[in-house]
């Protein structure tokens, strides 16, 4: 079925190619970095994860939402999402790949990666992300790869395939709940030590995923003959709606209990966050960002005209989409290092080493998304072409 | 056969000579041939109390920072953000940030205090650490394996106290003179004070102890009889951090005799 | 054949390009490597005897620096006694350079010959001249 991703039109090519310019350039920007080190990072001795890590963080998330389609389908014959689950397990692919990438960027002695393996450390959650990753990304390419090429065989799929589709659900939701576990088990970091920091990556997994899932499928259905239903795109709007009114308030819930209990050390970071300190103040626009447009997604997705209307309902999900972009991708991360032990405050930017780096794994999550949804609308429409005949 | 099962046949056929080649290989000398040497000192729970009141001066610190940093090469990086340091000072108000009061004696106010790993009794670092390559040796000091470290910085994230660094460069530049008995570390790995596990291994004690003297004692915590549980009778003594659970054992006191200072 | 002229054509460039390092080299030997033992400490040796035998060590150097790493960081062991009982300090730096101080003599002329690209001088051996 590859060989649908070897030809297409001008517009194809021309993504292609830009895609393959930004990942030369990533990894020139790696080999940099494998040359001198993390120095040429933004990294410091106290903020000594930055967008590497943040980004993994991000799209292990968006690798999980696959897990809201694959719900409604497999388990409760929601048969609108049949053609869409398709692309959700690919974007569950492409992003986990994406994330494991960006972990073994972030690592200072690469060349070690399989000391993981080789030495097992149940206690490490960091051992146990690696297996759950894995996993999935295994699950996802069986179960997306046979479901397609019975669809392309016009045959059911195997039985064993929707066993592991059932085992991909639980699955998904384990990869980002180890993920946050990474971060929620550390006694030293206040804004991390919180018991719903799961529940939270959850909900804006949830959020971002089926949003940039519509928004993917809206960009097929508007170059391709892949045509999404209306009804399939209302149902994961609707997700979305509710998913990032459930992040939303449970980032509610965070503040109240750092500002109720008024503990200085839960209260110092997301002052840092929203208002800066000691004249350090980096991620506030960031923040403010994440709120208003949160609101903002949150208030479109909501009100029914607004959603059914394709064309703001994009304006919704991007703004979703940044919004937890915003909060996962940047305030997180950082803002868990802040204030750093001694209680003083260093702050963290990235270099364009680092960027380039950043968008050279981007790129070649996108690229691999490309060819894979290449595939699959190669396929529809050579099933189509049958149908028709 | 068909092409299916004649290429599951060699696929099997492939995993179970791997399989057969791992056992074949005979490496690996004897463990029994290697021994602690009898000099090593014994101690099943080490730790120090610091007597914050002896480190008066610049100066007090100045000897027992550069007497580890030159003994362990470590580099000495000016940028505070990408430094590697093993022992350090700092304020009260800094090193115990949980200790916060605005009404501070003066005295306090002027005391700097030695901050280094506290190789904890329950160290977040061992847990978090995807390969071992940070792990507690029996007689308690956390130590680590620089050949294993991935470089992932989880311990880094996870220590509540700040105390270890990463090498974001080759160090070997930054290192005025290199001590030819010990090695130095490689870009890419985190390191932090050792306790000097090699030097307690052959029966020496720690060199900030022997560079500070007198003012760190150094003993094993479980010997009722050890000088750091005298002091720790005879003291007033604090820790940092301790509501956490990561059971520090090093002990700030102020001054030889009587509570506080 | 479909096509057979250029299938031929093409194995035979594929086939002769992959052979060319053999058949460029017909006839012809790689010097093997010089191991200089030429150092200050083996020079006064009146026995020059390593920790374990020639052969031993040939085969199972890694294998070795390996266990020793694991005992001494790992266990905190310090000595190794020998299959010929005598005691040695388990150390890279502080027992084999000390003999063998012509690392780029010793160790590097083997390893460059065989490409085993060594990342020990990283970290160990600070204390020599490179």
């Amino acid at each position: 079925m590859l060989e649908k991703a070897l030809y297409g039109s001008k517009r194809y090519y021309g993504l292609v190619a830009l895609l393959a310019v930004i990942i030369l350039i990533g990894l020139a920007a790696y080999l940099k970095q494998l040359n001198y080190g993390l120095g040429v990072t933004g990294l410091s001795r106290d903020v000594s994860w930055g967008l590497y890590i943040s980004q993994f963080t991000f799209m292990v998330g968006v690798a999980a939402s696959a897990v809201m389609v694959a719900i409604p389908y497999y388990l409760h014959d929601y048969k609108a999402f049949g053609k869409v689950v398709i692309l959700g397990e690919f974007l569950a692919v492409s992003a986990v790949i994406v994330c494991i990438l960006f972990i073994f960027v972030d690592l200072g002695q690469p060349s070690r990666v399989f000391n993981v393996i080789l030495h097992p450390t149940p206690s490490s959650m960091m051992f146990w992300d690696m297996c759950v990753l894995m996993g999935y990304l295994l699950l996802n390419i069986v179960i997306g790869w046979t479901v397609l090429g019975a669809e392309k065989k016009d045959v059911p799929p195997p039985s064993w395939a929707k066993v592991l589709a059932y085992i991909s659900i639980p699955w998904a939701i384990s990869i980002h709940t180890v993920t946050a576990f990474l971060y929620a088990g550390l006694a030293g970091r206040a804004y991390w030590l919180s018991a719903i920091m799961a529940a939270r990556f959850l909900a804006s997994a949830f959020a971002a995923g089926p949003a940039l899932l519509i928004i993917l499928c809206l960009i097929l259905r508007k170059y391709t003959s892949f045509k999404t239903s209306a009804e399939a795109i209302q149902s994961l709007a609707k997700i979305v709606c509710y998913a990032m009114i459930a992040n939303v308030f449970f980032f509610g819930l965070e503040i109240f209990t750092a500002f109720y209990s008024n503990i200085p050390g839960h209260m110092a970071p997301f002052q840092y966050l929203f208002a800066g300190v000691d004249g350090y103040n980096n991620l506030v626009p960031a923040m403010w960002g994440f709120a208003i447009l949160a609101v903002i997604g949150i208030t479109m997705l909501v009100i029914p005209p607004l959603r059914k209307n394709e064309k703001t309902l994009i304006w919704a999900l991007i703004a979703v989409f940044v919004a937890a972009w915003l909060d996962k991708g940047l305030g997180l991360v950082l803002g868990g290092f802040v204030p750093n032990p001694f209680g003083r405050v260093v702050e963290y930017y990235p270099t364009s080493t680092e960027l380039a780096i950043v968008a050279g794994v981007y790129a070649l999550g996108l690229l691999l998304l490309t060819i894979l949804y290449k595939v699959v609308v190669g396929v529809r429409a050579q099933t189509a072409v049958e149908v028709e005949h | 056969m068909n092409r299916r099962d004649f290429l599951k046949g060699i696929a099997a056929a492939g995993i179970g000579g791997a399989l057969v080649f791992q056992g074949l290989d005979k490496f690996g000398v004897e463990a029994a041939d290697m021994v602690p040497t009898s000099k090593r000192l014994p101690a099943k729970h080490w730790g120090m109390v610091i007597d914050v009141s002896k480190f008066q001066t610049e100066e007090d610190f100045r000897k027992v920072a550069d007497a580890c940093h030159s003994y362990h090469n470590v580099p000495a990086i000016d940028d505070p953000k990408e430094e590697v340091k093993w022992i350090w000072a700092d304020d009260f108000e800094h090193t115990f940030a949980e200790l916060e009061s605005k009404y501070l004696s003066e005295e306090i106010k002027k005391m700097q205090f030695p901050v280094l790993c506290n190789h904890c009794e329950e160290p977040p670092c061992v847990r978090v650490c995807p390969t071992q390559a940070t792990f507690k040796r029996p007689d308690g000091i956390v130590a680590m394996d620089y050949h294993r470290c991935i470089g992932c910085r989880f311990c880094m994230a996870s220590c509540p106290y700040g105390a270890r660094s990463f090498n974001f460069f080759d160090p070997r530049p930054y290192i005025a003179q290199v001590n030819p008995e010990l090695p130095t570390r490689t870009k890419g790995v985190v390191e932090k004070c050792n306790l000097c596990a090699e030097r307690i291994d052959k029966g020496l004690v720690p060199v900030c102890v022997e560079a500070s003297g007198g003012a760190i004692i150094f003993g094993d915590l479980d010997d009722p009889q050890s000088e750091v549980r005298k002091a720790l009778r005879e003291n007033f003594a604090i820790r940092r951090k301790v509501e956490l659970g990561t059971g520090p054992n090093i002990y700030y006191i102020f001054g030889g005799g009587g509570a506080g200072a | 054949m479909y096509n057979g002229g250029k299938i031929i054509a093409g194995l035979i460039i594929f086939v002769s390009l992959i052979t060319a390092p053999f058949l460029l080299n017909v006839g012809q030997a790689n010097e093997t490597p010089e191991i200089s033992l030429d150092t200050p400490v083996i020079n006064q040796l009146s026995e020059k005897q390593c920790v374990e035998s020639v052969e031993f060590m040939r085969s199972q150097h890694p294998q070795l620096l390996d266990d020793w790493r694991d005992q001494v960081v790992r266990e905190g062991q310090t000595v190794y006694i020998s299959s010929t009982g005598e005691e040695y300090e388990m150390s890279l730096d502080n027992s084999c350079l000390q003999c063998h101080s012509n690392q780029s003599q010793f160790c590097d002329a083997c390893h460059n010959y065989t490409s085993v690209e060594l990342y020990c001088w990283d970290c160990h051996g600070g204390g020599l001249a490179k």
